[in-house]
């Protein structure tokens, strides 16, 4: 089967954004809507229609899904090292073009009623194609340097929609920090894949994957492994620091301070890049180079991303118990179930039943891009009645905005791992998985799972449940263009969780299915339970003990609110380590040192000149006498001392 | 007896010179170069050539002095006092003049010229004449032709040059 | 040739003559005084290439010869030289050397 068509994913929304962004001008907000979205549409029909013919097809030969790759050589260095650009289609590819495809569409859905009345309305749309894109060029990524190119405009594109409302100061400096953080884990990213290629002499995502030359010491991949560094292989070292570029990205601790400014872009954008898609490029990478990982110095490089999620999850949904800014609660949520898959992808075994964490994460990661972006166009409706984003605005909705509160609930209900809904069937695996190999990791998961059913559920209670508030103008439905996706993403969150996902995903390519652990799912439910009866007795109807309980907690209450002093302190590492101690002189040696030399020698020339102008007198007799003079020297010189 | 003539003849000459550098009223600068001229067109007549002798009174103390009377009176200065140089430049100059001199003396005296044959025959004009426009060896024709041009070059050169804006006008 | 005057004293005087035409010409601040200077120059050069042809070449007749053209290459360059000043005169009403050095940096 000929897969090459589908190189016309990523292209139909390039050429949207290029048409969009040049008559940015002259194309007004209905036609810039229609265009976005009808080329969004194309492109998520030909994903379906691949995932179609690849799963259920083409795509399974004697039960192993095989990858088709189509690929040519864009930029010829030497003969042994050269950039290709192509498709790589396999398992989780196109499931990953699944769901960008369909949280972006819903999202285009979405913004034509959000955005409407904004001036900038084409410019967002040209933007949000530009990312899909780059999103769909990262998923398709057949070797490290194109998935890095891709990456890059992910970034980019994250910055001009987070800088969207560029006449805010913080909306701007949002923007900014998010693309410095992440391009500084990129930093690391890119000299784990130089080391990478290096030390393997290849990029091909095909050719380093291949499990018999990994487990191979003589094979060409793997011939270099033997060189240590720090006791560790170097290509542990290049897999760690590729793992530090797919953090920046997902934000994990220690990059994970620019997800909470980002929420400064509009909700839909909130919604597409940084609850579904961009955030999870990270986990991605991981699962794309997953038989490295895992074979790898018996999967060292594995240990240090399975610790990285599991402190991340917890330390994000502390921080979430405290915050007022609906999109901030939201935005640590998503931090912390991106440590879930992470983790999950860290303590996954290879063959068979072993590859759970693996299926896990790549099952929660679809169902988490369903209700999280739902949760987020709820958060949008909320916030376009209410207009504001803060949860003591808010209370008592359940009146006014009745389809956003069912939808909102039934996301709530998903991510809380509450049956029937996705999110218990794929939260249950990752829990599963995290019992069976690493019982610490899976006590720190449990409880962030009844942390998340309680903070999600505070935030329910405290929007549409709580105080019934007296507003100023009633705040009403939003109109169909938004509850549409809406309703659409509802009924994924509650279906999805039937999909046999093990048959499709694994990591060694091969269908096997999974059971339900009665145990361990019983385990999660009482916990999201009990958070959800917690949340209930302290939020549905207002009450003190909120207030009792955080000025109990008092100093710790202090840390959490203020994100535990992250900010401060890369700022006072930044401003006064870095620029104060190290950028500081080097700016004075180039001012002073540099430019001092090239104007000495300048004005040197200059100082010398004006006093030897004084030659040209213009006077003929000086000149006459010059001449004469310069005769009797040569005469002096040739008769008396050179014989 | 030659030997005295001599002698006085080069004092007239170095005399005289000085004299018309170190002048300080521009007409008394112009007659003491006429007398130098004349020294030298005796220092002439002195070695025998009589016909170069004549020539250099001719031209130029009868023509080129006139052509410098002519044109100090054009200048209507005659009587003003003439500026002189700085006593710093007249120093420095001075001491290089001495130093050339110094140098060019000491060349030429530590040079031993061959002895002149003795006998002298005064040359005819005649000669002069054939050997200046002969074709053969050491014949001059070829710088005679070119003397003639740049005569000619002079000439018109000359009157361009002092022909003046108001000629010039004239004309149109 | 004069008896009892030797080659040396003659160029001597001709040395002499040369440079103070060169002091002459460098120190004067009158034009008509720094052509002065130059026909004593000139006239160094001619008495020089006449006693040379006396004293050592006296069958030939060539320093005389070159005497001669010195001379109305003389004469040419003076009246030229002078149509000049006058000129010059004209434009500015003075023959002071420090009128002409207007050429400078």
């Amino acid at each position: 089967m000929d897969f090459t068509y589908t190189i016309l994913i990523p292209l139909i929304p390039l050429i949207v954004f290029l048409i969009l962004g040049i008559y940015s001008l002259k194309i007004k907000e209905k036609a810039a809507g229609i265009i976005g979205v009808s080329g969004l549409s194309v492109s998520t029909i030909l994903s379906l229609y691949t995932a179609y013919q690849y799963f259920f097809h083409v795509g399974k030969v004697d039960g192993v899904y095989q990858p088709f790759v189509e690929k040519t050589v864009w930029m010829n260095f030497t003969d042994t090292l050269a950039i290709d650009m192509g498709v790589l289609i396999d398992p989780i590819s196109v499931m990953m073009l699944v769901v960008v495809s369909t949280i972006s569409l819903m999202v285009h859905l979405y913004s034509r009623g959000y955005m409407h009345g904004d001036t900038g309305f084409t410019r967002f749309f040209a933007y949000l194609s530009l990312f899909s894109f780059s999103m769909y060029g990262l998923v398709l990524a057949t070797n490290l340097f194109q998935i890095y190119i891709f990456w890059e405009l992910v970034g980019v594109s994250s910055f001009l929609l987070i800088g969207y409302y560029y006449t805010k100061p913080s909306a701007v400096a949002a923007s900014k920090k998010a693309f410095i953080v992440t391009r500084f884990a990129d930093f690391g990213f890119l000299i784990g894949i130089l080391m990478m290629g290096f030390y393997t002499g290849t990029f091909d995502f095909l050719t380093l994957n291949d499990t018999a030359a990994l487990q191979d010491m003589n094979s060409p991949i793997m011939q270099n492994a033997g060189i240590t560094f720090m006791g560790f292989s170097v290509i542990t070292t290049a897999l760690v620091l590729i793992f530090a570029g797919g953090a920046g990205k997902s934000a994990m601790f220690p990059f994970h301070i620019w997800l909470p400014d980002a929420m400064e872009g509009p909700t839909p954008v909130s919604a597409l890049i940084h609850a579904a898609t961009m955030v999870v490029a990270g986990v991605y990478l991981v699962a794309r180079l997953f038989p490295m990982f895992y074979f790898v110095d018996d999967g060292a490089a594995l240990q240090v991303v399975a610790y990285v999620g599991a402190f991340s999850s917890l330390l994000a949904a502390v921080i979430a118990l405290t915050q007022h800014d609906i999109k901030r609660i939201l935005a640590f949520s998503t931090m912390s179930q991106i440590g879930y898959l992470m983790m999950a992808l860290g303590v996954s075994g290879y063959g068979g039943d072993e590859g759970l964490g693996f299926t896990a994460s790549m099952f929660h990661l679809f169902t988490h891009a369903m209700f999280k972006a739902l949760l987020f166009l709820c958060a949008g409706s909320v916030i376009h009645a209410v207009h504001s984003n803060l949860l003591q605005d808010m209370g008592g909705l359940r009146k006014y905005l009745p389809i956003t509160h069912i939808t909102f609930l039934i996301a709530a209900l998903a991510i809380a791992g509450i049956p029937p809904f996705a999110g218990f069937f794929s939260k249950d695996e990752i829990l599963v998985a995290a019992f069976q190999n690493n019982p610490l990791l899976f006590w720190v998961e449990w409880i962030v799972a009844g942390l998340t059913a309680f903070y999600m559920f505070r935030l329910y209670f405290g929007i549409f449940w709580g105080k019934d508030r007296v507003y100023e103008h009633a705040p009403h439905e939003s109109p169909l263009s938004m509850t549409l996706p809406l309703m659409f993403l509802a009924l994924m969150s509650a279906t999805v969780g039937f999909i046999p996902f093990s048959q499709f995903v694994s990591p060694d390519f091969v269908a096997y299915s999974t059971h339900l652990h009665w145990d361990v799912a019983a385990m999660s439910v009482g916990i999201g339970a009990i958070g959800i009866l917690l949340a209930w007795v302290m939020y549905k109807k207002e009450t003190t003990i909120p207030a009792t309980i955080s000025s109990a907690f008092g100093f710790f209450y202090k840390w959490t609110f203020n994100k535990f002093y992250f900010d401060e302190l890369y700022l006072f590492i930044t401003r006064q380590i870095i620029f104060k101690r190290i950028a500081q002189p080097f700016a004075w040696f180039d001012r002073n040192v540099v430019d001092g030399t090239m104007n000495l020698i300048g004005n040197s020339t200059v100082a010398i000149s004006s006093k030897i102008k004084g030659t040209q007198s213009g006077k003929v007799q000086d000149y006459a006498f010059t001449f004469v003079s310069g005769i009797v020297v040569l005469v002096m010189v040739f008769v008396y001392f050179m014989n | 007896m030659e030997r005295i003539i001599f002698y006085i003849l080069s004092a007239i000459i170095i005399g005289f010179a000085i004299a018309s550098v170190t002048s300080r009223k521009i007409l008394r600068a112009v007659v003491y170069l006429l007398f130098v001229l004349i020294g030298v067109a005796g220092f002439y007549f002195l070695v025998g050539y009589n016909y170069l002798a004549a020539i250099q009174l001719t031209i130029y103390a009868g023509g080129i002095i006139v052509l410098f009377i002519l044109s100090v009176l054009l200048i209507h200065q005659i009587d003003n006092q003439m500026d002189v140089a700085s006593l710093a430049r007249r120093a420095v100059v001075g001491i290089a003049c001495l130093l050339g001199s110094g140098v060019t003396l000491s060349v030429i005296w530590s040079h031993s010229f061959p002895k002149p044959a003795a006998g002298s025959q005064a040359t005819e004009v005649a000669s002069i004449g054939k050997g200046m426009l002969s074709y053969g060896e050491g014949g001059y024709i070829l710088p005679f032709e070119v003397i003639t041009v740049l005569l000619l070059a002079v000439i018109i050169g000359a009157i361009i040059v002092s022909k003046g804006i108001r000629l010039s006008l004239k004309n149109y | 040739m004069p008896a009892g005057v030797s080659l040396y004293e003659i160029l001597t005087v001709s040395t002499l003559l040369f440079f103070i035409g060169v002091y002459g010409f460098v120190t004067r601040t009158n034009l008509i005084s720094i052509l002065l200077s130059i026909e004593l120059i000139l006239n160094a050069a001619a008495i020089n290439f006449v006693a040379v042809n006396k004293y050592l070449y006296p069958d030939m007749l060539q320093g005389v010869y070159f005497s001669v053209f010195i001379i109305a290459v003389a004469a040419a360059e003076t009246a030229l030289a002078i149509s000049i000043i006058i000129n010059l005169y004209r434009l500015v009403t003075s023959v002071e050397v420090k009128e002409t050095e207007t050429m400078k940096y």
